[in-house]
This record gives structure tokens, sequence and C-alpha cells, in this order.
């Protein structure tokens, strides 16, 4: 295909999404959140819903400042199952679009205990959006579809 | 082997009830298999209504849904004639499950395993090679399909709300809602809602800690620091419990104004040394939080607990009705569909969106329950004889409650749990 991201590019992106997720990975929230633009989009919806044309999600932030405000409420305010995350992302799928570039990818997320027990928490697909800021690549919009939309347990961290 | 350590043949003499206003439930009703098979039986399909589903996701004949009670898959559909009807998701020749997608639209249900097909009213209506091959084969000249349709709950709509029941015993929907729960639907349901969408969630615990919690509004004020933090209902705020008259059902609620939007959070001397009554943790987009008053009252936050299945939420501008699907005595699924009106404008519809990240399995203030709920499951694994303590708000009679300090509505549940189940609360020589 024409419009797929030239190598050097491509490259970029895949470095991105190597960074999304280690900071994840390694509960750097507060970077993880520098990852995106100050107008942007991060939503987590489940292939359920977005099937039937329904717009609800299971995470909406629709600026950086709520982003910002649920990691803080992650650190502050709530109680969650403590965990470690570890993000297994397909290769990804970069295209030239309109506003941007388009990036696609798989996605495994496996959540492990303080004890050293994993399972296999949620799979799913990105779908993102991303520009180009002071040579750095950012993601304008991440929409996160999560085939396994019956969420085990609870959902804190951010996919 | 001593007589004693032999468990019995009847899984409700294994536990006791010490108390018989339910301020002591033994830690085996969450754990044993045999009470789990026994409520199938005696709570999800004994005298009670179960919410099944809304007819706005049914508007067309031919539209279904299928759903659960207990852990029944149970098809919900608009037949021909316009009306609802439930029935058992399972074939009735030789069992397996009819329908297999979970919603759509179809003319009729029909089982891929041989073919058996039903109408929409649960009827069998065809059986392929039914006379065989030129008259040799098929069934019996004298099998009568009428015997054989999916097998029929009775169906009671309010509003718009569907509920079912397999017992033939179970009043009028009305009268088992009874007056508040009546009013907290025609409230919600007061014109067209529009479905925004689901969400799921599974818990990895026994169902009734999750209805325990719903009907424990004293947690809401101590564990859900996010709630606690932006004021949206603090225990010494204006709230309380309202029950039905056997108190089997609970609303907890809690009044709008329990602090001005942008008020700098006051320390309450209540919480003593938990450190969680002065928290100062500040948005940087409240916008969030904001209510839109859109009832008569100044109920701001509500949710209304009806036995044995659902909840009807109203956090804010949120809106959902939760559905309980048990799995096994160690796992059920929370299934909530979430709603707006139909006359919402943009404004409106974005607002439920956005703060719909409140509610939820990834709820700002509700996602600590599927964690409090795994850890009383895998807490009470050993000591099935031991006893949770059931004492805020007080002991004895089950009446409304007039703040949010109380757990009463929890023993409303299990009194009325216990005399279905057949379980006698209360000393056993009494
Ligand atoms: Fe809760």
């Amino acid at each position: 295909m024409s419009n797929l991201l030239p190598l050097e590019l491509h490259m970029q992106m895949t470095l991105l999404f190597e960074e999304y997720a280690r900071l994840l990975d390694e509960d750097r929230l507060e970077e993880w959140t520098d990852l995106f633009t100050e107008e942007c989009l991060y939503e987590i919806v489940s292939r359920e819903n977005v099937q039937q044309n329904l717009p609800l999600s299971l995470m909406l932030c629709d600026n950086k400042n709520m982003i910002r405000d649920r990691i803080s409420a992650l650190r502050q305010a709530n109680i969650y199952n403590i965990h470690t995350d570890c993000h297994v992302i397909g290769p990804i799928r970069g295209t030239v679009g309109e506003a941007g570039y388009e990036a696609s990818a798989a996605y495994s997320l496996f959540q492990s205990t303080q004890e050293g027990e994993t399972r296999l928490f949620s799979v799913g697909r990105y779908h993102a959006l991303v520009i180009e800021r002071g040579g750095l690549l950012r993601f304008v919009r991440q929409r996160v579809i999560v085939d396994t939309g019956a969420i085990l347990t609870l959902l804190a961290t951010p996919i | 082997m001593d007589a004693a350590t032999v468990p019995s043949a009847d899984p409700i003499q294994r536990y006791s009830f010490p108390a018989a206003d339910c301020s002591r439930i033994p830690y085996g009703m969450y754990r044993d298999a045999d009470i789990y098979a026994l409520e199938q039986e005696r709570i999800f399909r004994g005298p009670v209504w179960n919410y099944l589903a809304l007819e706005c996701e049914l508007p067309n004949p031919g539209d279904f849904r299928v759903v659960a009670v207990g852990d029944t898959p149970v098809i919900v559909n608009r037949a021909r004639d316009g009306n609802v009807h439930a029935m058992v998701n399972r074939c009735a020749h030789r069992g397996a499950i009819v329908q297999r997608a979970i919603h759509g639209n179809v003319r009729k249900h029909v089982c891929c395993y041989h073919q058996w097909s039903y109408e929409l009213t649960g009827k069998l209506t065809g059986i392929p090679f039914r006379r065989g091959v030129e008259g040799v084969g098929g069934l019996p000249a004298d099998f009568d399909m009428a015997e054989h349709g999916l097998q029929k709950l009775r169906v009671e709509v309010l509003c718009g709300v569907i509920f079912g029941s397999f017992s033939p015993e179970a009043c009028p929907l009305e009268d088992f809602l009874d007056a508040p729960f009546v009013a907290q639907i025609r409230r919600l349901f007061h014109k067209p809602p529009v479905v925004l969408g689901y969400q799921r969630q599974r818990v990895f615990g026994n169902w009734k800690l999750y209805t325990d919690n719903l009907r424990d509004p004293n947690h809401g004020g101590l564990l859900h620091m996010f709630q606690i933090t932006f004021g949206i209902a603090r225990l010494s705020g204006r709230g309380g419990a309202t029950l039905d008259r056997d108190g089997k059902h609970n609303m907890s609620w809690a009044a709008q104004g329990a602090r001005p939007e942008g008020e700098t959070p006051q320390a309450d001397a209540g919480y003593g040394d938990t450190g969680r009554g002065d928290m100062d943790i500040r948005l940087r987009d409240p916008s969030m939080l904001r209510y839109h008053k859109e009832y008569p009252d100044d109920l701001s936050l509500t949710v209304a607990s009806i036995f044995p299945n659902c909840a009807f939420q109203q956090i804010g501008n949120t809106l959902a009705v939760r559905q309980i699907r048990t799995k096994s005595a160690d796992e059920f699924e929370i299934v909530s569909t979430y709603f707006g009106y139909d006359d919402d404008d943009a404004a409106m519809r974005r607002h439920r969106l956005r703060k719909a990240n409140l509610a939820g399995p990834a709820g700002l203030v509700s996602m600590e329950d599927g964690e409090a709920v795994e850890l009383v499951h895998r807490a009470i694994l050993r000591d099935l004889d031991e006893h949770s303590v059931v004492e805020f708000g007080g002991r004895g009679p089950v009446t409304d409650q007039p703040n949010l300090v109380t757990d009463v509505p929890m023993r409303g549940f299990w009194i009325t749990y216990c005399r279905l189940m057949g379980i006698h609360a209360g000393p056993a020589n009494a």
C-alpha cells in the first residue's frame, strides 16, 4: 500500500508504542501521560459497544487533564487489586492519514499478583492517531477496543 | 468419623444464623456449591421478579436479547403481537442453546443442532423430517408439539422495564417492588430512554457479597475515597436508605448540596485517624462531576437494589441498570445497561458519557467494589461457620435509615433470603 509509513517513521512509531507499553508496565503513569498532546482522546471501549454503534466507553478521557485526573485518582484515591502489568504489543500497521499518522496494533495485557500468579487480563487492539510535536511522535487519539469486554475484577490502570 | 464433622446432606443444615435479625451471616453461605444450586431453584426461580431487559432494547417485532436469570440463559424478545416474551434459551429436544447470538432480530429461533424452530412466543412450530422419509422414521404419530415449547417465564413490564418470573406464586410485580421502588422506576423512566451502551464485569466472588455491598451504604464513604474527596456522598452528608415493606430491596440515596462546587473539602471528625476524612485532591477538569438536576427532587445519587438480581443506578446524570448474572458460588457477572433519554441534547449526551467514568468496572467511584468482594471471598474459604457482623444502624427491626452510616438493608436482604431458602434464622431452640 502506498500510504504505509516510510520505514524511518515506521520505526519511530514502533518505538513510541514500545515506550507506551514500557511506561505502563513500569508504573510510570505520569510519564505515560506525557505521550499525549493536550487536546487528545484516550478511550477504552468494548467491541460489543463498537459493533452495535453504542457510544459508551469503559474509560473516557477527552482531554489530557482528564488523563492526569485519572492517574492522580489512582495514586491518591482509588483502591484496586495490587498487580503488575505486562503489555505485549504486536506488529504495528502505520499509515499516513489526513489528520496525522494512523497506527493500529493488537495487544495482550497480562496481570500478575504480588505472589507471581499471572492471568491474561485483556486482549484487543489499539487504534491511534499520532502527530509529530517538536520532533517527537505524540498521541492525539488512542482508542483501545477491547475484545475482553467482560472486565476481570476491575479496570484501574490504563491499557 | 465423628458425626459432627460430616457435612449435613441438607446444605441449609450446615450453617447457623444465630440471630433472627440476620446480624450474623455464616461465611458458608458464600462458598458452598450446594447452597448455590439451591439458590437457583429457591431464589432466582422462586416467587420473585428478576430484571430482564428494557423495552427500548426491543423496539421491533423479532428483536431479542439473551440475558440470564441467575445462571439460566433466557431469551427476551418482542413477538409479532407486539408483546414481550421471555423463555429459557434451551431446546426442548436435546437441551442445546437455541439462540446463539446475544442480540439481533429474527423471525423465529432455530436450534442449529436438529433445526427445531420456535415462534417468538416460545411455541415449537417446526421439526424437520417429523414424519420421516416416505412415512418411515421420524417422530411417533402421537408426539405432541404443543408440549415441547421453550420453557416460558411470566413477564411484567413497568414503565418499559421488563421483569420475568419462573414462579406462578410470585405476587404482581408492583406489589413485589412496593411503592418506593415503583416510584423510583417511574422516576428514572419518566420519559423514553435510549441505551448508550453496555459494560460487563466478572467478579471472582459470591454474588451475595455484591448484593451485600449494594445494601451497605456505610462502605460508600469509607472505601470509595474518590467519592469522599469530591463530595459526591460523604457519610456525614444528607442521605439514607429507603426499604420496601419486607426490607429486601434497598435504595441508598444522597441529596445534592453535600458541598458546593469548588469548596475545599472540610476535615470530617467522624473519620477519626483513618486519614480519609480530610483529603485535599483537586481535579484539573472537574466538569465531569457537575450534576445537572433533571428530576423534581434533589436526589443526586440513588442506587435502588431490587431483590434478587438488579440495581438501578443514578450517579448524578449517569443512569444504568445493573443485572447480576451468577456463574457459580465463586463467580458472577455484572452486566450494566447505561441509558439516557431520547430528548437529550448533544451536550447532555456527552455529559452522561463522560460522567460514566465514575461508574462500572473502571469507575472512579465504584472500582473498589470488585476488589472488596474478592478480598472477602478469598479470606472466608475456611471457617465457614464463622460469621459476618452486621450491626451498623443497630440490631432488630429492619426499617428506613436516616443516614448512610448503616448496613441495616443488608439484614433485610438476608431475612427474605432465609425465608425463601427455608432457613431458620435465630437461636436453634427458638
Ligand atoms: Fe461500593
